[in-house]
C-alpha cells in the first residue's frame, strides 16, 4: 500500500473524532452517520453490475442509550486502528480485536465478536474501504501461483519482492501480500480454481506456462482479500480473468461474487467486484456434454437454484440464467475433477483451450 | 328383658340434655372443632370482650395477652384490660351463663357477633380440664379487686361459684383479668394465636396489645392511633333485611300493643302510611295485638314488608376502622414503601348497613416473599378472620380481580396474586352474613362483592401509579448510569482519534442528553447474512 493510500485512510479515520469534537464544541450532542446496511438499503446497481448500498444512513447518537456505547465502542475501534496504522506493520484479525478489547477502559469490551464484527463493518461502511485497508484482516484463505512478481513490506519493515512462479505451491494471499505492490507481471490471463484439487492439478500440468496464466487458489467462496487481488491485477494488467469451478449452483456463484460481489460486503463491493470476469464451467451443459460422472441434485441445490433465478445479479446474464435452468431440468451436478475420466492432461490439452475459444 | 320407659322417664331424660351437651354436639359450630382452633377462640373471645368493655368505656384499649404451655396439649390462657371492669353481681352471670347478655337482638356493628361468648370459653375450660375460670375485676382505681372462682352448672345454665375473694392488692388498675386453663394446641403462622393478635392490633390501630407466646416471646403492638372509634349505634331492624326469627322474637317481646305502632316503632324507616300498607297487604287489622299473632300469621307481615316501598336504611350508625387509621396501623406494623387505603361510602344488602374498607402496604420488608402470594388480611367489624379463607366472598374479590392490571403478577389473571403486597379487606356492618355459625367466611352477596371489588379497584389503581412511578425511576436512573458512564468514553476516544489538544468539558453535554426527551429510537439495523464468504 503507498504511504499516500495509507494517509488517506487514516485521514478519513481522524475524520469520525473531529465529527464528533466539532458536536461538542457546538454543545450539541454528538452523533454520527453510517450508511445503512439494512436489506432495504442494498441495491442492485445495473452500471457497475454489482450491489450497492444505498442513500439510507443510520444514527449513531450519544444521546441514546442504546446507542452510545457502541458509539464509544466504534471511536475506540477506530482509534485502535488508527493507532496501530501508524506505529506498526501488524495486522490484526477480527477475533483478535474482539479480545484486545478486554483491555480497554472498563464497558469497552466486547460481550461477543459479533459486536466487534458489526463495528468494523460500520466503519468500513463510513469511509468506503474494506477493513484490510485499515488492517483488520480474515483469516488467510486463498493462494496464487504464476509469473507476477510482488513488492510486500515485512513485519520488520523490510521491503522484498516475491516472483510467485518462485514459490512451491503458490503465494498465500495473506495480509502483506494483500497490501503488496503489484511489480510486474508476464502473464497475460487469470484462472480462477474453486478446489484446490483442480488447483494442484493445473500446476503440475504445466498450465501457467501453456495458458501464460496466473492461478488463483480460491479454495472454496473467494476471501475478500482474494478478490481484491483478482480485482487489482484485472484493472492494472488490463488482462481477461476466468473462473473455473465445480458444476454446481454453488460453483456458480462463487463465480458470482467474484463478478459482483455479495449482499454483505455491498457497501464495499466497488473496490471488489470484477464484472468483467468470465466463468468456465463446469457448465450444466459440460455435465451433458462431456457426460461427466454426476450426482443428483438435493432439495437444497433446488431451493438455491430458484433464489439464484430471483437475483437481479443473474437476470442480466442470458447464459447464465440458461445455465440455471439447465440444471433444474437435468437435475445432476458434478465436481470439476470430473474432468479426469479422460486423464490428466484433458483440462489442460483439451477443456480449457475450447473454454477460452468459446468465452474469448 | 328390657324394661319400658314411661313418657315421664323419657321426659326427665329429655330435660338432662344439658348445655354441655350441647355444645359437646355443637362444638364445631363455636369454634372448638380442635385443639388448636379451641385454643385461639378461647383467646379470641377474651380479647374481644377486653376491646369491647374499653371502648364502651371510651377508655383506649391496652389489653394483654399470655399464652402458656402447661403440658404437651394443656395451656393457660390469661387476657387482662384496663376497662371499667365489672360489676360484682354480674361476674357469675357474665361468665357462668352461655348466652346471656349475648348481643343477638340487637342490630349493632359489634365484635360480639363473632363468637358465641367468653362463656363458652369457660365451659370448654371446665369440659377439657375441670379447672374453673379465674376472673378478677375492679372497677374504681382505689377499690378492691374482686376474685370469682367460676365453673358453669350446665345441668341449669347457671354459675357455679367455686371460691369467692376481694383483695386490696389485686389488679393496678380498673380492668378485668381472666385466666383460664384448656385443652389445645400450639401452631404458628396462618391460623395460630400469633396471627390473630397482630391482625387485631392492625385492625384495631387504637389499642396496644402485649402478648407473650407460649414459647416465651413478647410481642408489644402500640397502639398507632391516639383516637377511639366512633361508638357504632344500635339501629332497629329495616325491613327488608329481617330475619323471621328475629321477627317472631320481637313481635312477642314488644311493649306496643297494636301491629301498627310496632312497626312505626321497632323496625325501622316504617311511617304511619307504609305501617298501613304492610298492614293491608299482610291481611291484618292495624290493631291487632302483635303477641297475639299466630306462627302462620307471623310471617304474613314479613313477606309483606318486602313488597312496601321504603327508605333505605340508615348508613351513619357504622364505624370503619377509616382510611387514615388503617394506614397508620399498617405504616406500624409494616415497614412496607407504599401504602393506600379505601373507606367506601356505606350501602345496603338485603337491609342491612354495610361498608368496605380496603387497604394495602406494597414492597420494603414485604420483599422477603418476593415471588409468593400476597397476604390477605380479612377483617369483619375489627376483628380477623382466619379460617375458611376460600370460600369468603373478601377471597373471592380478591381472586376475581385481574391484578396484572394493576402490576402484580398473577397466572392468567385470575386466582391469588403474587407479589410483595399484604391486602387488608374490612367489612363493617351491623349485621355480617357468615357463611355459617362458625362465622368464619363471608356469604357471596352481589352488593357484598361489588363493593369490596370496587374498593380494590381503587387502590389498585394508586398501587399502578406507585409501580410504574418506580419502574420510571429506575429507569431513568439507570439511564444517567449509562450516559454517565459511556459519555465519558466517547468524548475522550473522539478526542484522541481527532488529536484535539484540547480537553472537552462533558457536563453540559451530559446535562443535554439527560434532559432530552427519549430520542425516538432507531429501528435495529438488520445485518444482511447468507454468503458466508469467509472466516
Amino acid at each position: 500500500m503507498k504511504k499516500s493510500e495509507r494517509n488517506e485512510i487514516i485521514e478519513k479515520l481522524t475524520q469520525i473524532g473531529k465529527d464528533v469534537i466539532q458536536a461538542v464544541e457546538r454543545s450539541e450532542i454528538p452523533k454520527i452517520e453510517i450508511p445503512s446496511r439494512t436489506t432495504s438499503n442494498i441495491v442492485y446497481d445495473p452500471e457497475y453490475l454489482c450491489y450497492v448500498i444505498g442513500d439510507k444512513k443510520v444514527k449513531r447518537s450519544a444521546g441514546n442509550i442504546r446507542h452510545i456505547r457502541r458509539l464509544a465502542q466504534l471511536l475506540r475501534v477506530a482509534r485502535f486502528c488508527k493507532e496501530e496504522m501508524q506505529k506498526s506493520l501488524r495486522h490484526t484479525t477480527k477475533r483478535e480485536l474482539y479480545y484486545i478489547s478486554e483491555s480497554w477502559e472498563k464497558g469497552l469490551k466486547f460481550d461477543e465478536q459479533v459486536e466487534s464484527d458489526n463495528i468494523i463493518e460500520d466503519i468500513e461502511a463510513m469511509i468506503g474501504r474494506p477493513r484490510e485497508d485499515f488492517r483488520i484482516i480474515p483469516n488467510p484463505r486463498g493462494s496464487i501461483y504464476g509469473d507476477i512478481t510482488l513488492r510486500y513490506t515485512t513485519p520488520k519493515g523490510d521491503v522484498k519482492e516475491v516472483n510467485c512462479l518462485d514459490t512451491p505451491d503458490g503465494q498465500a494471499i495473506g495480509p502483506r501480500i494483500s497490501e503488496a505492490e503489484i511489480i510486474d507481471c508476464k502473464a497475460d490471463k487469470v484462472i480462477a480454481i474453486e478446489t484446490s484439487g483442480m488447483y494442484n492439478r493445473l500446476m503440475e500440468e504445466g498450465a501457467y506456462h501453456k495458458f501464460n496464466a496466473i492461478l488463483v487458489n480460491l479454495e472454496g467462496q473467494a476471501s475478500r482479500a482474494t478478490r481484491r487481488m483478482i480485482k487489482r491485477i484485472h484493472e492494472l494488467l488490463e488482462i481477461p480473468v476466468y473462473i473455473f469451478t465445480d458444476g454446481d449452483p454453488w460453483g456458480l456463484h462463487i463465480a458470482m461474487v467474484i463478478m459482483a460481489g455479495s449482499a454483505k460486503s455491498a457497501h464495499i463491493n466497488r473496490q471488489l467486484a470484477t464484472p468483467d470476469a468470465k466463468w468456465i464451467g463446469v457448465t450444466a451443459s459440460d455435465i451433458k456434454n462431456y457426460k461427466l460422472r454426476s450426482d443428483k441434485l438435493k432439495e437444497v441445490d433446488y431451493k438455491r437454484i430458484k433464489e439464484l433465478s430471483k437475483d437481479p445479479r443473474y437476470k442480466k446474464d442470458e447464459r447464465l440464467k440458461k445455465e440455471l435452468e439447465l440444471w433444474k431440468n437435468l437435475g445432476k451436478k458434478a465436481e470439476q475433477q470430473a474432468l479426469l475420466r479422460y486423464g490428466f492432461e484433458y483440462v489442460v490439452e483439451k477443456y480449457l483451450p475450447t473454454k477460452f475459444k468459446e468465452l474469448g | 328383658m328390657e324394661k319400658v320407659r314411661t313418657a315421664e322417664e323419657l321426659a326427665a331424660q329429655q330435660r338432662e340434655i344439658s348445655v354441655a351437651e350441647f355444645f359437646e354436639k355443637n362444638r364445631h359450630l363455636l369454634g372448638f372443632d380442635n385443639p388448636s382452633k379451641a385454643l385461639l377462640t378461647v383467646v379470641k373471645e377474651a380479647v374481644d370482650n377486653s376491646l369491647d368493655a374499653a371502648e364502651e368505656a371510651r377508655i383506649l384499649p391496652e389489653v394483654f395477652v399470655k399464652v402458656e404451655m402447661l403440658g404437651e396439649d394443656r395451656f393457660k390462657v390469661t387476657v387482662e384490660d384496663n376497662g371499667p371492669g365489672i360489676v360484682k353481681k354480674e361476674i357469675p352471670n357474665i361468665f357462668g351463663k352461655l348466652l346471656y347478655g349475648s348481643k343477638f337482638h340487637q342490630l349493632r356493628q359489634s365484635r360480639g357477633q363473632q363468637g358465641i361468648g367468653i362463656s363458652a370459653a369457660v365451659l370448654y375450660a371446665q369440659l377439657t380440664t375441670g379447672k374453673p375460670t379465674i376472673v378478677e375485676s375492679k372497677t374504681s382505681p382505689r377499690g378492691t379487686t374482686k376474685i370469682f372462682h367460676i365453673k358453669i352448672d350446665t345441668l341449669k345454665n347457671e354459675p357455679e361459684i367455686l371460691k369467692e375473694d376481694e383483695v386490696k392488692n389485686g389488679l393496678k388498675h380498673t380492668g378485668t383479668r381472666i385466666t383460664l386453663e384448656i385443652e389445645g394446641k400450639y401452631v404458628q403462622r396462618y391460623h395460630s394465636v400469633d396471627e390473630y393478635l397482630k391482625q387485631t392490633a392492625l385492625a384495631n390501630p387504637h389499642a396496644s396489645i402485649t402478648y407473650i407466646s407460649p414459647t416465651g416471646e413478647k410481642h408489644e403492638y402500640r397502639r398507632a392511633i391516639k383516637k377511639l372509634p366512633k361508638m357504632p349505634k344500635a339501629i332497629k331492624p329495616h325491613p327488608y333485611g329481617v330475619e323471621l326469627g328475629i321477627l317472631m322474637r320481637m313481635l312477642k317481646s314488644t311493649p306496643y300493643t297494636k301491629l301498627s305502632s310496632f312497626l312505626q316503632n321497632e323496625v325501622s324507616r316504617v311511617g304511619s302510611t307504609s305501617a298501613e300498607g304492610i298492614c293491608v297487604l299482610a291481611g291484618l287489622e292495624l290493631t291487632r295485638r302483635p303477641q297475639d299473632l299466630t306462627h302462620e300469621e307471623q310471617e304474613r307481615p314479613l313477606k309483606a314488608m318486602q313488597k312496601v316501598k321504603l327508605m333505605r336504611p340508615q348508613t351513619d350508625w357504622l364505624s370503619p376502622i377509616g382510611e387514615k387509621n388503617i394506614l397508620e396501623g399498617l405504616k406500624n406494623m409494616i415497614k412496607a414503601e407504599f401504602y393506600t387505603a379505601r373507606t367506601r361510602e356505606p350501602v345496603v344488602y338485603r337491609g342491612n348497613p354495610f361498608q368496605i374498607e380496603v387497604a394495602l402496604a406494597y414492597g420494603g420488608e414485604l420483599k422477603e416473599k418476593q415471588d409468593a402470594e400476597i397476604i390477605l388480611m380479612r377483617l369483619a367489624n375489627y376483628v380477623p378472620l382466619l379460617y375458611q379463607a376460600s370460600s369468603c366472598a373478601i377471597t373471592k374479590a380478591v381472586t376475581k380481580t385481574n391484578w396484572r392490571r394493576y402490576g402484580l403478577e398473577q397466572s392468567g389473571g385470575k386466582g391469588m396474586p403474587h407479589g410483595p403486597m399484604l391486602l387488608l379487606v374490612h367489612m363493617a356492618s351491623t349485621w355480617v352474613p357468615f357463611t355459617s355459625e362458625s362465622k368464619e367466611a363471608i356469604a357471596n352477596y352481589p352488593e357484598i362483592m361489588k363493593e369490596i371489588k370496587l374498593a380494590i379497584q381503587d387502590c389498585g389503581r394508586d398501587l399502578l401509579r406507585y409501580i410504574r412511578k418506580q419502574a420510571r425511576a429506575r429507569r431513568e436512573s439507570r439511564r444517567l448510569d449509562i450516559f454517565q458512564k459511556y459519555l465519558p468514553l466517547v468524548i475522550e476516544n473522539a478526542e484522541i482519534l481527532a488529536e484535539s489538544k484540547k480537553k472537552h468539558n462533558i457536563e453540559p453535554i451530559l446535562e443535554k442528553v439527560v434532559n432530552a426527551d427519549l430520542i425516538e429510537e432507531e429501528e435495529e439495523e438488520e445485518i444482511v447474512g447468507g454468503e458466508n464468504e469467509e472466516e
